[in-house]
């Protein structure tokens, strides 16, 4: 006797919560065959809204958590990813992926996310620096996380957009809004089932369904974000991004060149990107005979 | 003891007598041209307006207003000579760069003093900061040149190509060094246009670059006004658009550039708090609370212009400040005496007047110091403003004028709240003789620059730039050479 | 004094950066002064100096030779003031004292086991009441270095105490040696004690050890003379000694002096300058205001 299958609800992931969006929204995804896999929330500007709201509140307690934490919790991440590879595999063939092209796409992800897992604790020592200034004073700058950070992933990967988009950002201690992919978004909710589970606390990363055609006007021109990240290749949003990033001077990046499967895809420079060099000076005493040195 | 009111007198017994730096061996020419492609270049629409002394309103010279035409044919120049440019190598494009800071040293003084009569600032200052400041800066990036792929690994960095550079009017000759500098280090060729009201160093700057034999049309420096900067801004055969002014401009750039793919940076408006708590060294701290918002008759993006003093010791330091403003000596900027000199324009003036006044409607209680004002040309006198509260229009807004805001505070929470109060980020300070409590200040300011037990220090090793509207980028150090590098 | 003062804790007193010190100190030494405002200036100087000598070999004559120069420092330019005083050991004092009579110019002694202070309470007591019974009209006593290094501020606070009674009508000078302090913070906090215990003048050095005077050490005790001045209403005296040689850095020491305690302090009674050669170089640079031509020190006593 063949039992009923119990199907997973798909929803959106915001300050460590599994709502529905407040739309209430959706739209069907279909397989190659055209039958539908699952209703996807439609995520609207409010979603968006309510997303950023949970991304700056955890902000400030994500990045003052040690740099060692954070790295712990980045591998805690790829563990659960691990653990919950074959699911990863199977939702990337509905799909419509390989198996093959799955499984290497999972592979990547959590050996990505590792690789992002170690620069935690050791970008800063990269980034910073002791400036020797002329004048009788300790100068030195530190890579700071540049805050709330909205993306919008690659269209065309399921898993390894979200990872490839979030992990440099968290690594440096921001919180982020991601909207995961249109046309292959069910590991977007998987996704957020791993992070849930991994110890990263609620807020720090929130991920949206829907469509960057309605969302990037939303994710570029609220007063409260400080840098966007598109790795995609409209270009009418690009421009749109860039002109409401002009409203209070956010940071724009667009990585839409990368190789995203490749190792091009990852460095610490991708880190560098969402942090702030902050330069601090305080004088040297000098009593005795020679001068300190710096 | 015989009661007597407890108050010191300042300038009643001895005054200085008036001691004005010779400007004798400065030749200014009446009439300057476009420095395009190595040579001096009248302007396609033969039209030229005047630059004036803010001290005197004295009219010094005319300069050349450069259009659209004049433009393009800055960026064919930069763009011909960028082949070249960028392949010679690094160990001689370094040696140019060498090159152009000695000359600057040798030729300090005649540049101190044409940066004072054209923009106002004190000769000490400009003596005695941006000139020397300006020559280090060549001097640094000079060093970077051949060693580019230290600066970022695995990145094989690579210049971009032709920079247009906007420079504001409060450090002419220095912010000029600030952009170009690391430009050419990094293998890129520039066009640059000076402040409409202080464009006088920097054709200097050019006459000196010229005479250092850089190869022609590395640097192009054209004048004009705004319509001038956004035909660079929009010039479609520009790679980077490098920019220091208010945030306004900033985010117009940003959102001109949008639909390109243009490089940019942008170094915008601050309204940075200085924070003073009771354990700091508070005669030190007064001194840093003069540093920070009357250097340069406040025209600064980095001044201290929000003070914050912890409620214990409010009294003191505002009388230790009163004082101090006492003995500040207001006027001709070319008097070797002057703290503050002239306020860089009659059009800026009004603005400060304008926010004294709003001020003075919001409530706040105004304190100026008792100097008289020269009857010519553009002055303000040293301003502070007691009892008011982050509501305050002139504590939310930049002034860019030698006008303080202050506030008290009881707990470092509420101070680091109200520091970070505001949507600017470049600059912050902190007085205290905690060194625990420092780093825990540092660490929540949201600003680019701390200082730390002190105010307003510069230095071409160290990095400069802003959080949030404050801009993006940093100038100075390692990490201002990343602004004109692809990879 | 009419009014209770509270004694504050000496060991809390006020911070200092040495850094901030010294960038303050520099916007003074970048002051110009030319023409009529020099000449004033260094006519203030001359004014303000306390001609010193401090030898052991010292004698009645050697010290009446100074003390004609005190009155009479260069006769050839006329309306030159005298210097302040002259400042000798105990032993000079009567002799000085009679050498001046009738100029004007004070008789300082040194006291309290200068220059180390290494000595008992009733020695110093006897050394101080010796010079003032001989007729010194200021008495410059030294602090016991070694127990204030050793926090030992109650001793330090009630000797200058004792001494100023010692001293009756004559004016109490404190000396720090500075040089021997170490920190800023040390200079601030013996500032503070020594005006608390009733100094009427405080002095950097005994001219014994380098560094004598400087001007970061001066604007220190200048800044704590002035947030004293604000809290009792007592206005304190300052004497940086040695190592101020030249009309130029003694010029800006009164720059300094203007601009953190005010025209109130622009005189001898407020402001002294501990110093054997300095006279001499404001000589040579007054002569060469008048004449326009620089001077050979060949045409200036030295006595």
């Amino acid at each position: 006797m063949s039992r009923i299958e119990i199907q997973k609800t798909y929803k959106i992931y915001i300050g460590g919560q599994f709502p529905r969006t407040e739309s209430g929204r959706y739209y069907p995804l279909k397989n190659k065959k055209g039958n539908v896999i699952a209703n996807i929330c439609l995520c609207s500007r409010k979603d968006f809204r309510n997303a950023e709201v949970a991304a700056r509140g955890a902000q400030s307690g994500w990045g003052s958590k040690a740099a060692f934490n954070r790295a712990q919790i980045l591998y805690r991440i790829a563990e659960m990813l691990e653990g919950r590879k074959e699911q990863f595999i199977s939702e990337l063939v509905l799909q419509g992926s390989t198996l093959a092209a799955a499984k290497q796409e999972v592979e990547v992800s959590i050996d990505r996310m590792v690789y992002y897992s170690g620069w935690c604790d050791k970008f800063q020592a990269i980034y910073s620096s002791v400036n020797p200034v002329a004048s009788s004073h300790f100068n030195f700058s530190v890579p700071e996380p540049t805050g709330v950070v909205a993306l919008i992933a690659d269209e065309n990967t399921s898993l390894l957009g979200l990872v490839t988009a979030i992990a440099p950002v968290i690594a440096g201690g921001n919180a982020c809004v991601v909207l995961a992919s249109e046309s292959k978004p069910l590991c977007a909710v998987t996704f957020a089932e791993v992070l849930n589970s991994s110890d990263l606390p609620g807020g720090v990363v929130n991920i949206l369904t829907g469509t960057s055609a309605e969302l990037h006007e939303h994710f570029s021109n609220h007063m409260d974000v400080n840098a966007v990240i598109y790795y995609r290749n409209n270009k009418a949003e690009i421009k749109t991004i860039k002109e409401n990033a002009s409203l209070n001077v956010k940071r724009v990046f667009v990585y839409n060149k990368i190789n995203i499967m490749s190792e091009k895809a990852e460095s610490p420079y991708f880190i560098f990107d969402t942090q702030e060099i902050k330069t601090t000076w305080h004088p040297i005493e000098n009593i005795g005979t020679s001068k300190a040195g710096y | 003891m015989s009661k007597k009111e407890v108050k010191l007198k300042f300038n009643a017994a001895w005054d200085l007598a008036p001691a004005p730096e010779d400007s004798k061996h400065v030749s200014i020419k009446k009439q300057y041209d476009l420095f395009i492609n190595g040579e001096f270049v009248k302007p396609n629409s033969k039209k030229y307006f005047a630059t004036y002394n803010p001290a005197t309103d004295e009219k010094i010279s005319e300069v050349a207003d450069a259009d659209e035409k004049d433009v393009d044919k800055a960026v064919k120049a930069a763009r011909a000579a960028f082949g070249k440019w960028s392949k010679l190598s690094g160990k001689e494009r370094g040696k140019y760069i060498y090159r152009i800071a000695r000359l600057i040293q040798e030729r300090a003084r005649e540049f101190a003093v044409i940066e004072t009569m054209d923009g106002g600032k004190p000769i000490r200052e400009s003596r005695d900061i941006d000139v020397p400041l300006a020559a280090n800066h060549f001097f640094y990036y000079a060093g970077w040149a051949d060693k580019l792929e230290y600066a970022f690994p695995n990145r094989n960095p690579k210049p971009l190509g032709v920079a247009g550079q906007i420079i504001p009017w409060n450090f002419p000759l220095l912010m000029a060094a600030w952009k170009i500098a690391p430009a050419l280090a990094a293998g890129n060729t520039v066009v640059l246009k000076p402040a409409e009201t202080t464009p006088l160093t920097a054709l200097k700057l050019a006459e000196l670059i010229r005479d250092s034999g850089l190869p022609k049309g590395v640097v192009n420096i054209i004048t004009g006004a705004g319509k001038t900067g956004a035909a660079i801004v929009n010039h479609p055969d520009i790679n980077k658009i490098a920019f220091t002014g208010s945030t306004n401009v900033g985010k117009w750039i940003q959102k001109s550039i949008a639909g390109t793919d243009k490089k940019c940076t942008l170094e915008l408006g601050g309204k940075a708090a200085n924070i003073i708590f009771e354990d700091a060294p508070l005669d030190q701290a007064v001194e840093g609370i003069i540093n920070g918002i009357f250097f340069n008759q406040g025209h600064v993006c980095c001044a201290g212009s929000r003070l914050f003093v912890q409620e214990s010791v409010a009294d003191i330091v505002i009388r230790k400040l009163k004082d101090r403003m006492e003995t500040l000596k207001v006027g001709d900027p070319m008097d070797k005496n002057t703290d503050i000199g002239a306020i860089n324009s009659k059009q800026q003036l009004l603005k400060i007047q304008e926010y004294i006044e709003i001020g003075k409607n919001e409530g706040g209680e105004i304190y100026q110091s008792s100097c008289s004002l020269p009857k010519k040309g553009n002055f303000c006198k040293p301003t502070i403003f007691l009892n008011v509260s982050q509501s305050h229009r002139i504590v939310q807004e930049e002034i860019f004028g030698p006008v303080l805001a202050i506030q008290t505070f009881r707990t470092i929470e509420e101070v680091i709240e109200k520091a970070n109060n505001i949507p600017y980020g470049l600059s912050a300070g902190v007085w205290t003789d905690k060194g625990s409590k420092i780093f825990n200040l540092t660490s929540k300011l949201k600003a680019g620059v701390v200082w730390a037990n002190t105010y307003n220090k510069f230095d071409p090793t160290s990095p400069f730039g802003g959080y949030k509207e404050s801009g993006f980028g940093r100038e100075g150090g390692l990490h201002g050479l990343g602004a004109y590098l692809q990879f | 004094m009419s009014t209770k003062t509270t004694i504050p804790d000496f060991r809390v007193t006020p911070s200092i950066d040495q850094v901030g010190i010294e960038e303050r100190v520099a916007r003074f030494t970048t002051r110009s002064i030319k023409k009529e405002s020099k000449m004033q200036g260094m006519k203030m100087v001359l004014s303000m100096i306390d001609l010193t000598t401090l030898e052991g070999k010292d004698t009645e004559g050697k010290v009446q030779q100074m003390c004609y120069k005190a009155a009479h420092l260069h006769d050839v330019i006329p309306g030159l003031p005298t210097v302040a005083a002259v400042c000798v050991y105990p032993s000079m004092v009567k002799t000085a004292k009679e050498a001046l009579k009738g100029t004007g110019v004070k008789v300082a002694s040194v006291s309290t086991a200068f220059p180390s202070g290494q000595s008992t309470h009733e020695i110093k007591i006897a050394d101080t009441k010796f010079a003032v019974d001989n007729g010194a009209d200021e008495i410059d006593m030294v602090i016991s270095r070694g127990e204030f290094l050793k926090g030992n501020y109650n001793f330090v606070f009630d000797e200058i105490a004792s001494i100023k009674e010692a001293c009756g009508k004559a004016r109490l000078k404190v000396i720090f040696e500075t040089g021997e302090l170490s920190t800023l913070d040390n200079i601030r906090k013996v500032s503070d004690i020594a005006m608390y215990a009733g100094a009427d003048f405080i002095k950097t050095s005994t001219g014994k050890i380098s560094p004598a005077a400087t001007m970061p050490v001066t604007l220190v005790m200048l800044e704590a003379i002035r947030d004293y001045y604000y809290a009792t209403g007592r206005m304190v005296g300052m004497k940086p000694a040695g190592g101020i040689s030249t009309s130029k850095l003694a010029l800006q020491y009164l720059i300094m002096v203007n601009e953190t305690l005010g025209a109130d302090w622009l005189s001898n009674e407020w402001f002294r300058f501990g110093a054997s050669s300095l006279a001499n170089d404001v000589l040579m640079q007054i002569a060469k205001q008048n004449t326009g031509v620089y001077q050979s020190s060949d045409y200036f006593s030295k006595d």
